[in-house]
């Protein structure tokens, strides 16, 4: 579910970082008031805990396709809504940069698709209102598979949004969301499971920690040891039990790319494709490229621009000149490598 | 502000699971002593330290550091004059480079960044790792890592170092340089340590602890040498004194 | 699980390499984060049937690598490893573009232009990432984000989150290799051993994570995280910056592959 840079615009991206910056702002301010310091190294080892999880790819039967688990809805469970999107903003952060695993550009996008919906739509909305009255198994469960579907629904839509709005594929609307939210049905059943367990396992070993996450109240006394104990015990049996299911099948979202098919073109409304391109149009440096629009004029200058941009790059000069900008970049690596060595001998 | 004791008086406590880890135990360490308290495994060593640190709270009695109790009114000032050594160095080495490890605690109080630079470097240079400033953590050998917490603590300049195990799994030279580092230190010291050679040698007095009491409290050439006592309390002789020529002593 | 420590031995190596002390370490973390930023937004910008002049964005990360002294195998390894998404996605693009170019000859659907151009994005745009890290490192990083008024608050939860990580899995792959020992037949851990493991895991992990805190709290820690004294920017740091920013406008720009290409063509005719 981590959206790659390639696959964004800078105003998309923009947009989303801005947003999320502003969400962990306000979140931020939300918890400095109720910061209760114990929660600090609780944050620090559920970020490494949902880290570790997002890495086991588990098999979504008859499909052919994997996901992994968001982590979202646990984040907001354990910690509260502000804390766990500070803590999955932090996870996200650290993928990002040192595996590459969503883009930094798209950080903004990434952080808003699984933390934003969970933490604070699914969570507030969904599953404190299945557990307003009494917390029990039952329906710690009921809330947390059904919070865990939606969130994870409204984040593969917003994937599908963010891409589109990019205007990068050539995917048409339809047929992208057709296979998307699909598969993230799935992934939200296995997430709303392990959401369960992970949660049950917490509030059968204190469950001050759910009633006072419920009302923001600092965790204080608690026994904070039983609370890891059951979270980390936790991060083992999902790791033991889904390593079963773990597989090489490529992620929910690539699949749903893979099994697109049809003629079905649906694409999104011009408008917001205009005023999107418009916008670009002001900020990009050669207004020709980019956007694809569909009203006349701009459309046909945009094709013979696109045209004579392909043809200049397929022509043998372009072609040539693209191998020998790649000779000369290795061959300037290289001859750094050999003074630095040289120096130092 | 005297910082002239660390008194504790009548402590009690117990843990939640009703487990009385600390009964009644009383004492008072003079400036500049130092002390080492030594017990068999489970005797309350360790809770006696937390209650001193105000980690824990006792039940009965108080801890009082100078003149000032120790209660969580009192915690930020007393902690101060505290510093406390834990026995994995890595629990104190949360930080992604020494000097930022060493510069925590000054940090947080506040101390402008000059300053901080000038305590960091002192306790750097005091504890002989000046070199792996700028080193990370889990590069560090186990000597490193236990000078670089302890030097952690000593850049807050605490009046009193308490340490846990300082000697624990270090190899015999890290062992030794630990040794006379100890012996160097003009602060009041409080050791808890398995390693009674290394406590015969660094302190001058000695303080048993049984089943969460003080069964025996006075100079370390006396009790080291008490068989029966140390025996009764789950010890033994520190290896140096045993087969000793001189009084005879051995190890049965 | 194996994943889990593979990625460990990545976050190590990447923080072994962002300890070097090479020009480009020096370089300001700020600037470094600025430059990476511009170098994405250009790069991304490029329009979908762009391949050409993305080619002299290879100069930037070619000239990172041999600088900053950073292996490129394992990095290029991790860019590997992200790919197979995108190719995924971008796979699609011949299959729905109905137009075909002409290529030597050969009719193309014009979905592969926008494929390859896609591939190319995503490796220089992955590449940069990590080479931002692997330059920088986490808390040079973290007095960066310091000076862009990010939240103490944010930057000390990523900073634990970061340290605890490889705590966790240190505790994991010391406990796996405990097991495999001990149970040499074994792939992987059985089944019936999980509870047991998980428990020691977790109180293993937990009791750490308190020590932390206490030790933490010891030494005065009241919520609040100071990072220190923020480093100035320095001329050199803004020429890096200007430099680079004017190299990567002017390749979005112009079309440096063809020009040199026009060149040579021209030359030898």
């Amino acid at each position: 579910m981590h959206m790659a840079d390639a696959l964004i615009s800078p105003v998309v991206g923009g947009i989303m970082l801005a947003t999320t910056a502003g969400v962990v702002a306000y979140s931020i301010k939300k918890i400095q008031n109720d910061m209760d310091e114990k929660k600090i190294p609780l944050m620090g080892v559920m970020g490494a805990f949902i880290f570790a999880a997002q890495m086991i790819n588990f098999s979504i039967p008859g499909t052919g396709s994997s996901g992994h688990l968001g982590g979202g809805m646990i984040l907001a469970i354990l910690l509260g809504p502000y804390a766990g999107f500070i803590t999955m903003s932090s996870i996200l952060l650290i993928q990002a940069l040192f595996f590459g695993d969503g883009g930094l550009l798209a950080y903004g996008c990434n952080v808003f698709n699984l933390g934003f919906y969970t933490c604070f739509i699914a969570y507030p909305l969904i599953y404190k209102w299945f557990t307003r009255k009494q917390i029990t198994s039952k329906r710690i469960f009921v809330a947390s598979m059904i919070s865990a579907l939606i969130g994870l629904q409204m984040g593969a839509f917003s994937v599908v949004m963010e891409t589109l709005l990019s205007g990068k594929t050539e995917l048409p609307f339809g047929t992208f969301v057709l296979m998307m939210q699909p598969i993230h049905l799935a992934i939200g059943v296995v997430e709303g499971f392990v959401t369960a367990t992970i949660v049950t396992f917490v509030w059968k070993a204190r469950p001050e920690i759910l009633e006072k996450t419920a009302t923001l109240e600092p965790l204080g006394n608690v026994s904070i040891k039983k609370v890891l104990t059951s979270i980390l015990i936790a991060v083992v049996v999902v790791g033991g039990s889904l390593s079963w299911f773990a597989s090489t099948n490529p992620d929910g979202l690539e699949w749903s790319m893979k099994k697109t098919s049809g003629e079905k073109t649906l694409k999104a409304p011009d408008a917001i494709h205009k005023t999107l391109s418009e916008i670009q149009n002001k900020t990009a440096f050669l207004p020709h490229y980019g956007f694809k629009t569909k009203s006349g004029e701009n459309k046909e200058k945009q094709a013979q621009n696109e045209k004579t941009s392909i043809n200049a790059g397929k022509s043998i000069s372009g072609i040539l000149g693209g191998i020998l900008t790649l000779a000369l970049a290795v061959f300037t690596g290289v001859l750094i490598k050999v003074i630095k060595k040289k120096k130092k001998t | 502000m005297s910082h002239h004791k660390l008194e504790v008086r009548d402590l009690h406590f117990s843990y939640p699971d009703k487990y009385e880890a600390v009964k009644n135990i009383s004492f008072t360490i003079h400036h500049g002593e130092s002390v080492g308290i030594i017990g068999a495994n489970g005797a309350g060593k360790s809770t006696l330290l937390m209650l001193l640190m105000g980690v824990l709270f006792p039940d009965d009695g108080e801890v009082l550091v100078g003149d000032i109790h120790v209660t969580k009114k009192t915690l930020p000032m007393i902690r101060q004059r505290l510093g406390m050594v834990f026995q994995d160095p890595n629990d104190q080495l949360f930080m992604t480079t020494v000097y930022d490890d060493v510069a925590f605690g000054p940090r947080n109080y506040k101390l402008d960044e000059k300053e901080v630079e000038i305590q960091v470097a002192k306790a750097l240079k005091l504890v002989g790792i000046s070199h792996l400033k700028d080193r990370a953590p889990f590069k560090l050998s186990g000597g490193e890592k236990r000078s670089a917490a302890i030097a952690s603590v000593l850049s807050m300049q605490p009046d009193v170092l308490i340490m846990d195990e300082p000697t624990a799994a270090l190899d015999p030279k890290s062992r030794r340089r630990v040794m006379s580092l100890l012996k160097r230190f003009e602060h009041t010291k409080i050791i808890t340590s398995h390693d009674l050679d290394m406590v015969l040698e660094t302190c001058k007095r000695v303080i048993v602890i049984k089943d969460g009491k003080v069964a025996a409290d006075g100079i370390t050439s006396e009790i080291l040498t008490n068989v029966r006592l140390l025996d009764d309390c789950g010890l033994e002789m520190p290896l140096s004194l045993q087969n000793c020529p001189i009084c005879g002593a051995s190890k049965e | 699980m194996s994943n889990v420590i593979n990625s460990l031995y990545n976050m190590r190596l990447l923080d072994d390499l962002a300890r070097k002390e090479t020009p480009i370490h020096k370089i300001h973390p700020l600037v470094k984060l600025l430059t990476t930023f511009v170098y994405l937004i250009m790069v991304v910008s490029f329009g979908k049937y762009e391949i050409g002049s993305l080619l002299s964005f290879v100069f930037y990360p070619v000239i990172i690598f041999a600088l900053a002294e950073i292996p490129v195998a394992p990095i290029l390894k991790r860019v590997l490893l992200v790919e197979p998404l995108i190719i995924g996605i971008g796979i699609l693009n011949p299959l729905f573009d109905h137009h075909t170019i002409l290529f030597f000859g050969i009719v193309i659907s014009r979905g592969w232009v926008t494929f390859l151009s896609i591939f190319i994005k995503c490796g220089l745009t992955v590449v940069a990432s990590i080479l931002l890290i692997a330059t920088t490192g986490m808390d040079r990083l973290a007095v960066g984000l310091r000076m862009l008024k990010v939240p103490k608050i944010f930057v000390l939860q990523l900073l634990l989150t970061y340290r605890y990580i490889t705590v966790l899995m240190e505790e994991v792959s010391g406990m796996m290799r405990a097991y495999s020992l001990r149970a040499p037949r074994q792939k992987g851990i059985h089944r019936s051993v999980w509870g047991s493991f998980a428990g020691q895991l977790i109180l293993r992990t937990f009791d750490r994570a308190q020590r932390v805190y206490q030790s933490m709290n010891l030494r005065g820690f009241t919520g609040e995280y100071n990072t220190g004294e923020v480093t100035k920017v320095r001329f050199k740091d803004f020429a890096y910056l200007a430099g680079w920013s004017l190299f990567f406008i002017i390749s979005r720009i112009f079309n440096i592959p063809t020009l040199i290409g026009l060149l040579v063509t021209g030359v030898i005719k």
